[in-house]
């Protein structure tokens, strides 16, 4: 009989991790993470978790002692949200850099300054180029099935993963979430097999000053370069995407939950506008679609998973009979635009896909996103191309300042847009 | 068979049959998916945030699979005002943006009564949930409402039920809920109470819970 239980998503974070069965495990507490935090450390507290769980005065510290961890071989794990992320920035790069299959969770949180405990995705976005593996989920089971796999991904092709969930909106909200039997997931996650890790049996120096050329070590062996170990991190980068698709569909015929690899996909078959993003908010726009197909507009919704690697190949496919595209994210890059958006064009650039895309800057420090607002929005998007105008636009939804502002009865202004 | 108006299926029908509910099902979006959103309304410490999750745990089994419950989102102060929410439904749940009006209101404390059903915060033709010695006739909403009241802070003080001094109602007015909305069996609400608490504790609150599904009264569409 399968196990359900009604749980948050840092619950079931905190179940998957218990059930990839790390050896090291080190977190600082942060808001939304906290409860993860904590429960992971009453797991290694009543012995159901057989970890060193190691308390540090910060984020850069928890991502150092799992690299170190890792570097002795351990299968490690880490979380934390906004400005505790940022605080990491500096061991992500190196993480990626070394080249360990560290697995992290980032409860998105909207950064500060001004400071917000609230959801948004700025912080994961901010760490985009850090060298990475970004995956975003949608709901609680996602959250859950995607540790399980992220372990997968991250020790077959050796680049840290970051599974990324909405703070409060799924990190504190409970719903019914299938917890795996133990031993599906050993099955499908053997322990780790390190390819090469620091013993004082077999001292070596791992991460010395590289040169800008190749050269002979000591040994007379010829070495890379600098540039030749980050080009190998960005070609390991190119084949991660058939891994995690792989990941993906193995779980799937295992427990027969199949949450896409790269990207999935909601009534996009014959669909003219699509609603596009990445988390929750993809959730809530399969919602928008249902509405707006009740209107008689072909809608359909397609939720970015895996954020680095970018799934070009998948989206050009996905987005191909499209005639508007709207695009609702919770980040932005300041003085371009949302990082979706600015990616989807560049894949889209230079095939048949010729659709405006419209982006919508969503949801920013926690203001709620109502289904009706999606649906508001995307239909403007198609009626404004549909009139003929071809622009790539941006809106910032739902924010207006100044006298034009004008409470709408949920809390959240609406109005004309300051000029 | 399927409504023509809302395409709302004759088994989901069944389940709810002779209830409070069927009379007012949301019909969200116009689509099939037949959702109930609940807002608890109390005060910091008097658990709203467990009373809704038990409720989630209680319409799960008794065979909703869609349930979703959260609280407040932010930090909470003990005294504050505060809610805690679940959702309901036939399918799975898919939207996580907060309740904006809702169709049942549980105030655990009366204080929060003029609050909790102001100006669109409850759907027409909703209902709300008292705790208070009045009776609904007594009470006067600020809508089309369906009103029950029931005295769980007497019943509790009945049945020796409290915490840190004060009586024990969120789980109290989950009896209130299943007498007056038909939603979730008594019998389920015990099944979801032992998923929350251990077993003594359970077994207290539920007769305590029985006793004001016995005592809540209602009175429907009041103006």
């Amino acid at each position: 009989m399968s196990d359900i239980r009604i749980i948050t998503g840092n619950e079931a974070a905190a179940l998957a991790v218990k059930l990839a069965e790390p050896g090291v495990i080190a977190a600082y507490p942060i808001t939304p993470q906290t409860k993860l935090a904590e429960v992971l450390s009453e797991y290694v507290e009543s012995g159901e978790l057989k970890a060193e769980y190691i308390r540090v005065e910060s984020e850069h510290s928890s991502l150092t002692v799992c690299m170190s961890a890792s570097t002795v071989g351990a299968r490690v794990f880490t979380a934390t949200s906004s400005n505790g992320l940022l605080y990491m920035h500096e061991q992500l790069h190196w993480a990626a850099g070394s080249r360990l299959p560290v697995v992290m969770c980032c409860v998105n949180r909207g950064v500060g300054a001004p400071w917000s405990i609230f959801n948004d995705q700025q912080d994961s976005f901010s760490q985009r180029d850090t060298g990475w593996i970004q995956i975003y989920c949608r709901d609680n089971q996602e959250i859950l099935d995607t540790i399980i796999q992220a372990y997968r991904i991250a020790e077959e092709v050796y680049i840290p993963v970051m599974v990324c969930y909405d703070g409060f909106i799924l990190s504190h909200t409970m719903m019914p979430v299938e917890v795996p039997d133990a031993g599906t997931v050993k099955e499908f996650l053997p322990p780790y097999k390190p390819h090469t890790f620091l013993s004082p049996n077999d001292p070596k120096t791992i991460n010395p000053v590289f040169f800008a050329t190749r050269r002979e070590n000591s040994e007379g062996i010829l070495c890379d370069g600098y540039m030749e170990m980050r080009y190998k991190l960005q070609a390991a980068f190119e084949k991660s995407g058939d891994i995690i698709k792989n990941a993906s569909s193995q779980w799937a015929e295992m427990t027969g939950r199949d949450h896409g690899g790269l990207i999935w996909k909601y009534m996009t078959e014959d669909a003219e506008l699509i609603l596009t993003g990445m988390g929750s908010i993809a959730t809530e726009a399969t919602l928008a679609a249902d509405a707006l197909r009740n209107e008689g507009i072909r809608a359909g919704v397609v939720g970015i998973r895996a954020y680095r690697p970018f799934p070009k190949k998948e989206v050009v496919q996905a987005f191909r009979k499209a005639t508007a595209i709207a695009v609702f994210e919770k980040c932005i890059s300041y003085g371009y635009e949302g990082g979706v958006c600015s990616d989807l064009k560049a894949a889209f650039y230079g095939t048949a896909i010729k659709a405006p895309v419209h982006d919508y800057i969503v949801g920013l420090g926690g203001r709620d996103v109502k289904t009706e607002e999606i649906v508001d929005a995307a239909r403007t998007t198609l009626e404004s191309i549909r009139a003929g105008k071809t622009d790539n636009k941006i809106t910032w939804l739902n924010c207006y300042t100044g006298a034009q502002a004008e409470d709408n009865g949920w809390g959240v202004i609406r109005g004309d847009p300051q000029p | 068979m399927a409504c023509h108006l809302c395409g709302i299926t004759k088994q989901q029908i069944e389940r709810c049959k002779g209830s409070w509910a069927i009379s007012r099902m949301t019909f969200f979006l116009g689509g099939i998916m037949v959702m109930h959103e609940i807002i608890w309304h109390g005060r910091g410490g008097q658990g709203v945030v467990l009373a809704a999750q038990i409720l989630a745990e209680a319409a799960y089994i008794q065979g909703f699979p869609g349930v979703t419950s959260a609280p407040t989102f932010g930090p909470e102060r003990r005294g504050a005002p505060l809610t805690a929410s679940t959702r309901i439904s036939d399918t799975t749940v898919r939207t996580f943006s907060q309740i904006a009006s809702a169709d049942i209101a549980v105030i655990l404390d009366e204080s929060l009564f003029k609050i909790a059903n102001g100006k669109g915060k409850i759907k027409e033709s909703g209902l709300v949930i008292v705790n208070t010695t009045l009776t609904p006739q007594q009470i006067e909403p600020e809508g089309n409402f369906t009103v029950a009241t029931v005295d769980a802070t007497g019943i509790a003080g009945e049945y020796r039920l409290s915490m840190s001094g004060s009586p024990v109602v969120n789980t109290l007015l989950l009896g209130a809920l299943s007498m007056a909305s038909g939603l979730v069996s008594l019998e389920n609400i015990e099944k979801g109470l032992k998923k929350k608490m251990p077993r003594n504790k359970a077994f207290s609150n539920f007769q305590a819970i029985q006793a004001v599904f016995e005592r809540t009264l209602y009175v429907k569409n009041k103006e």
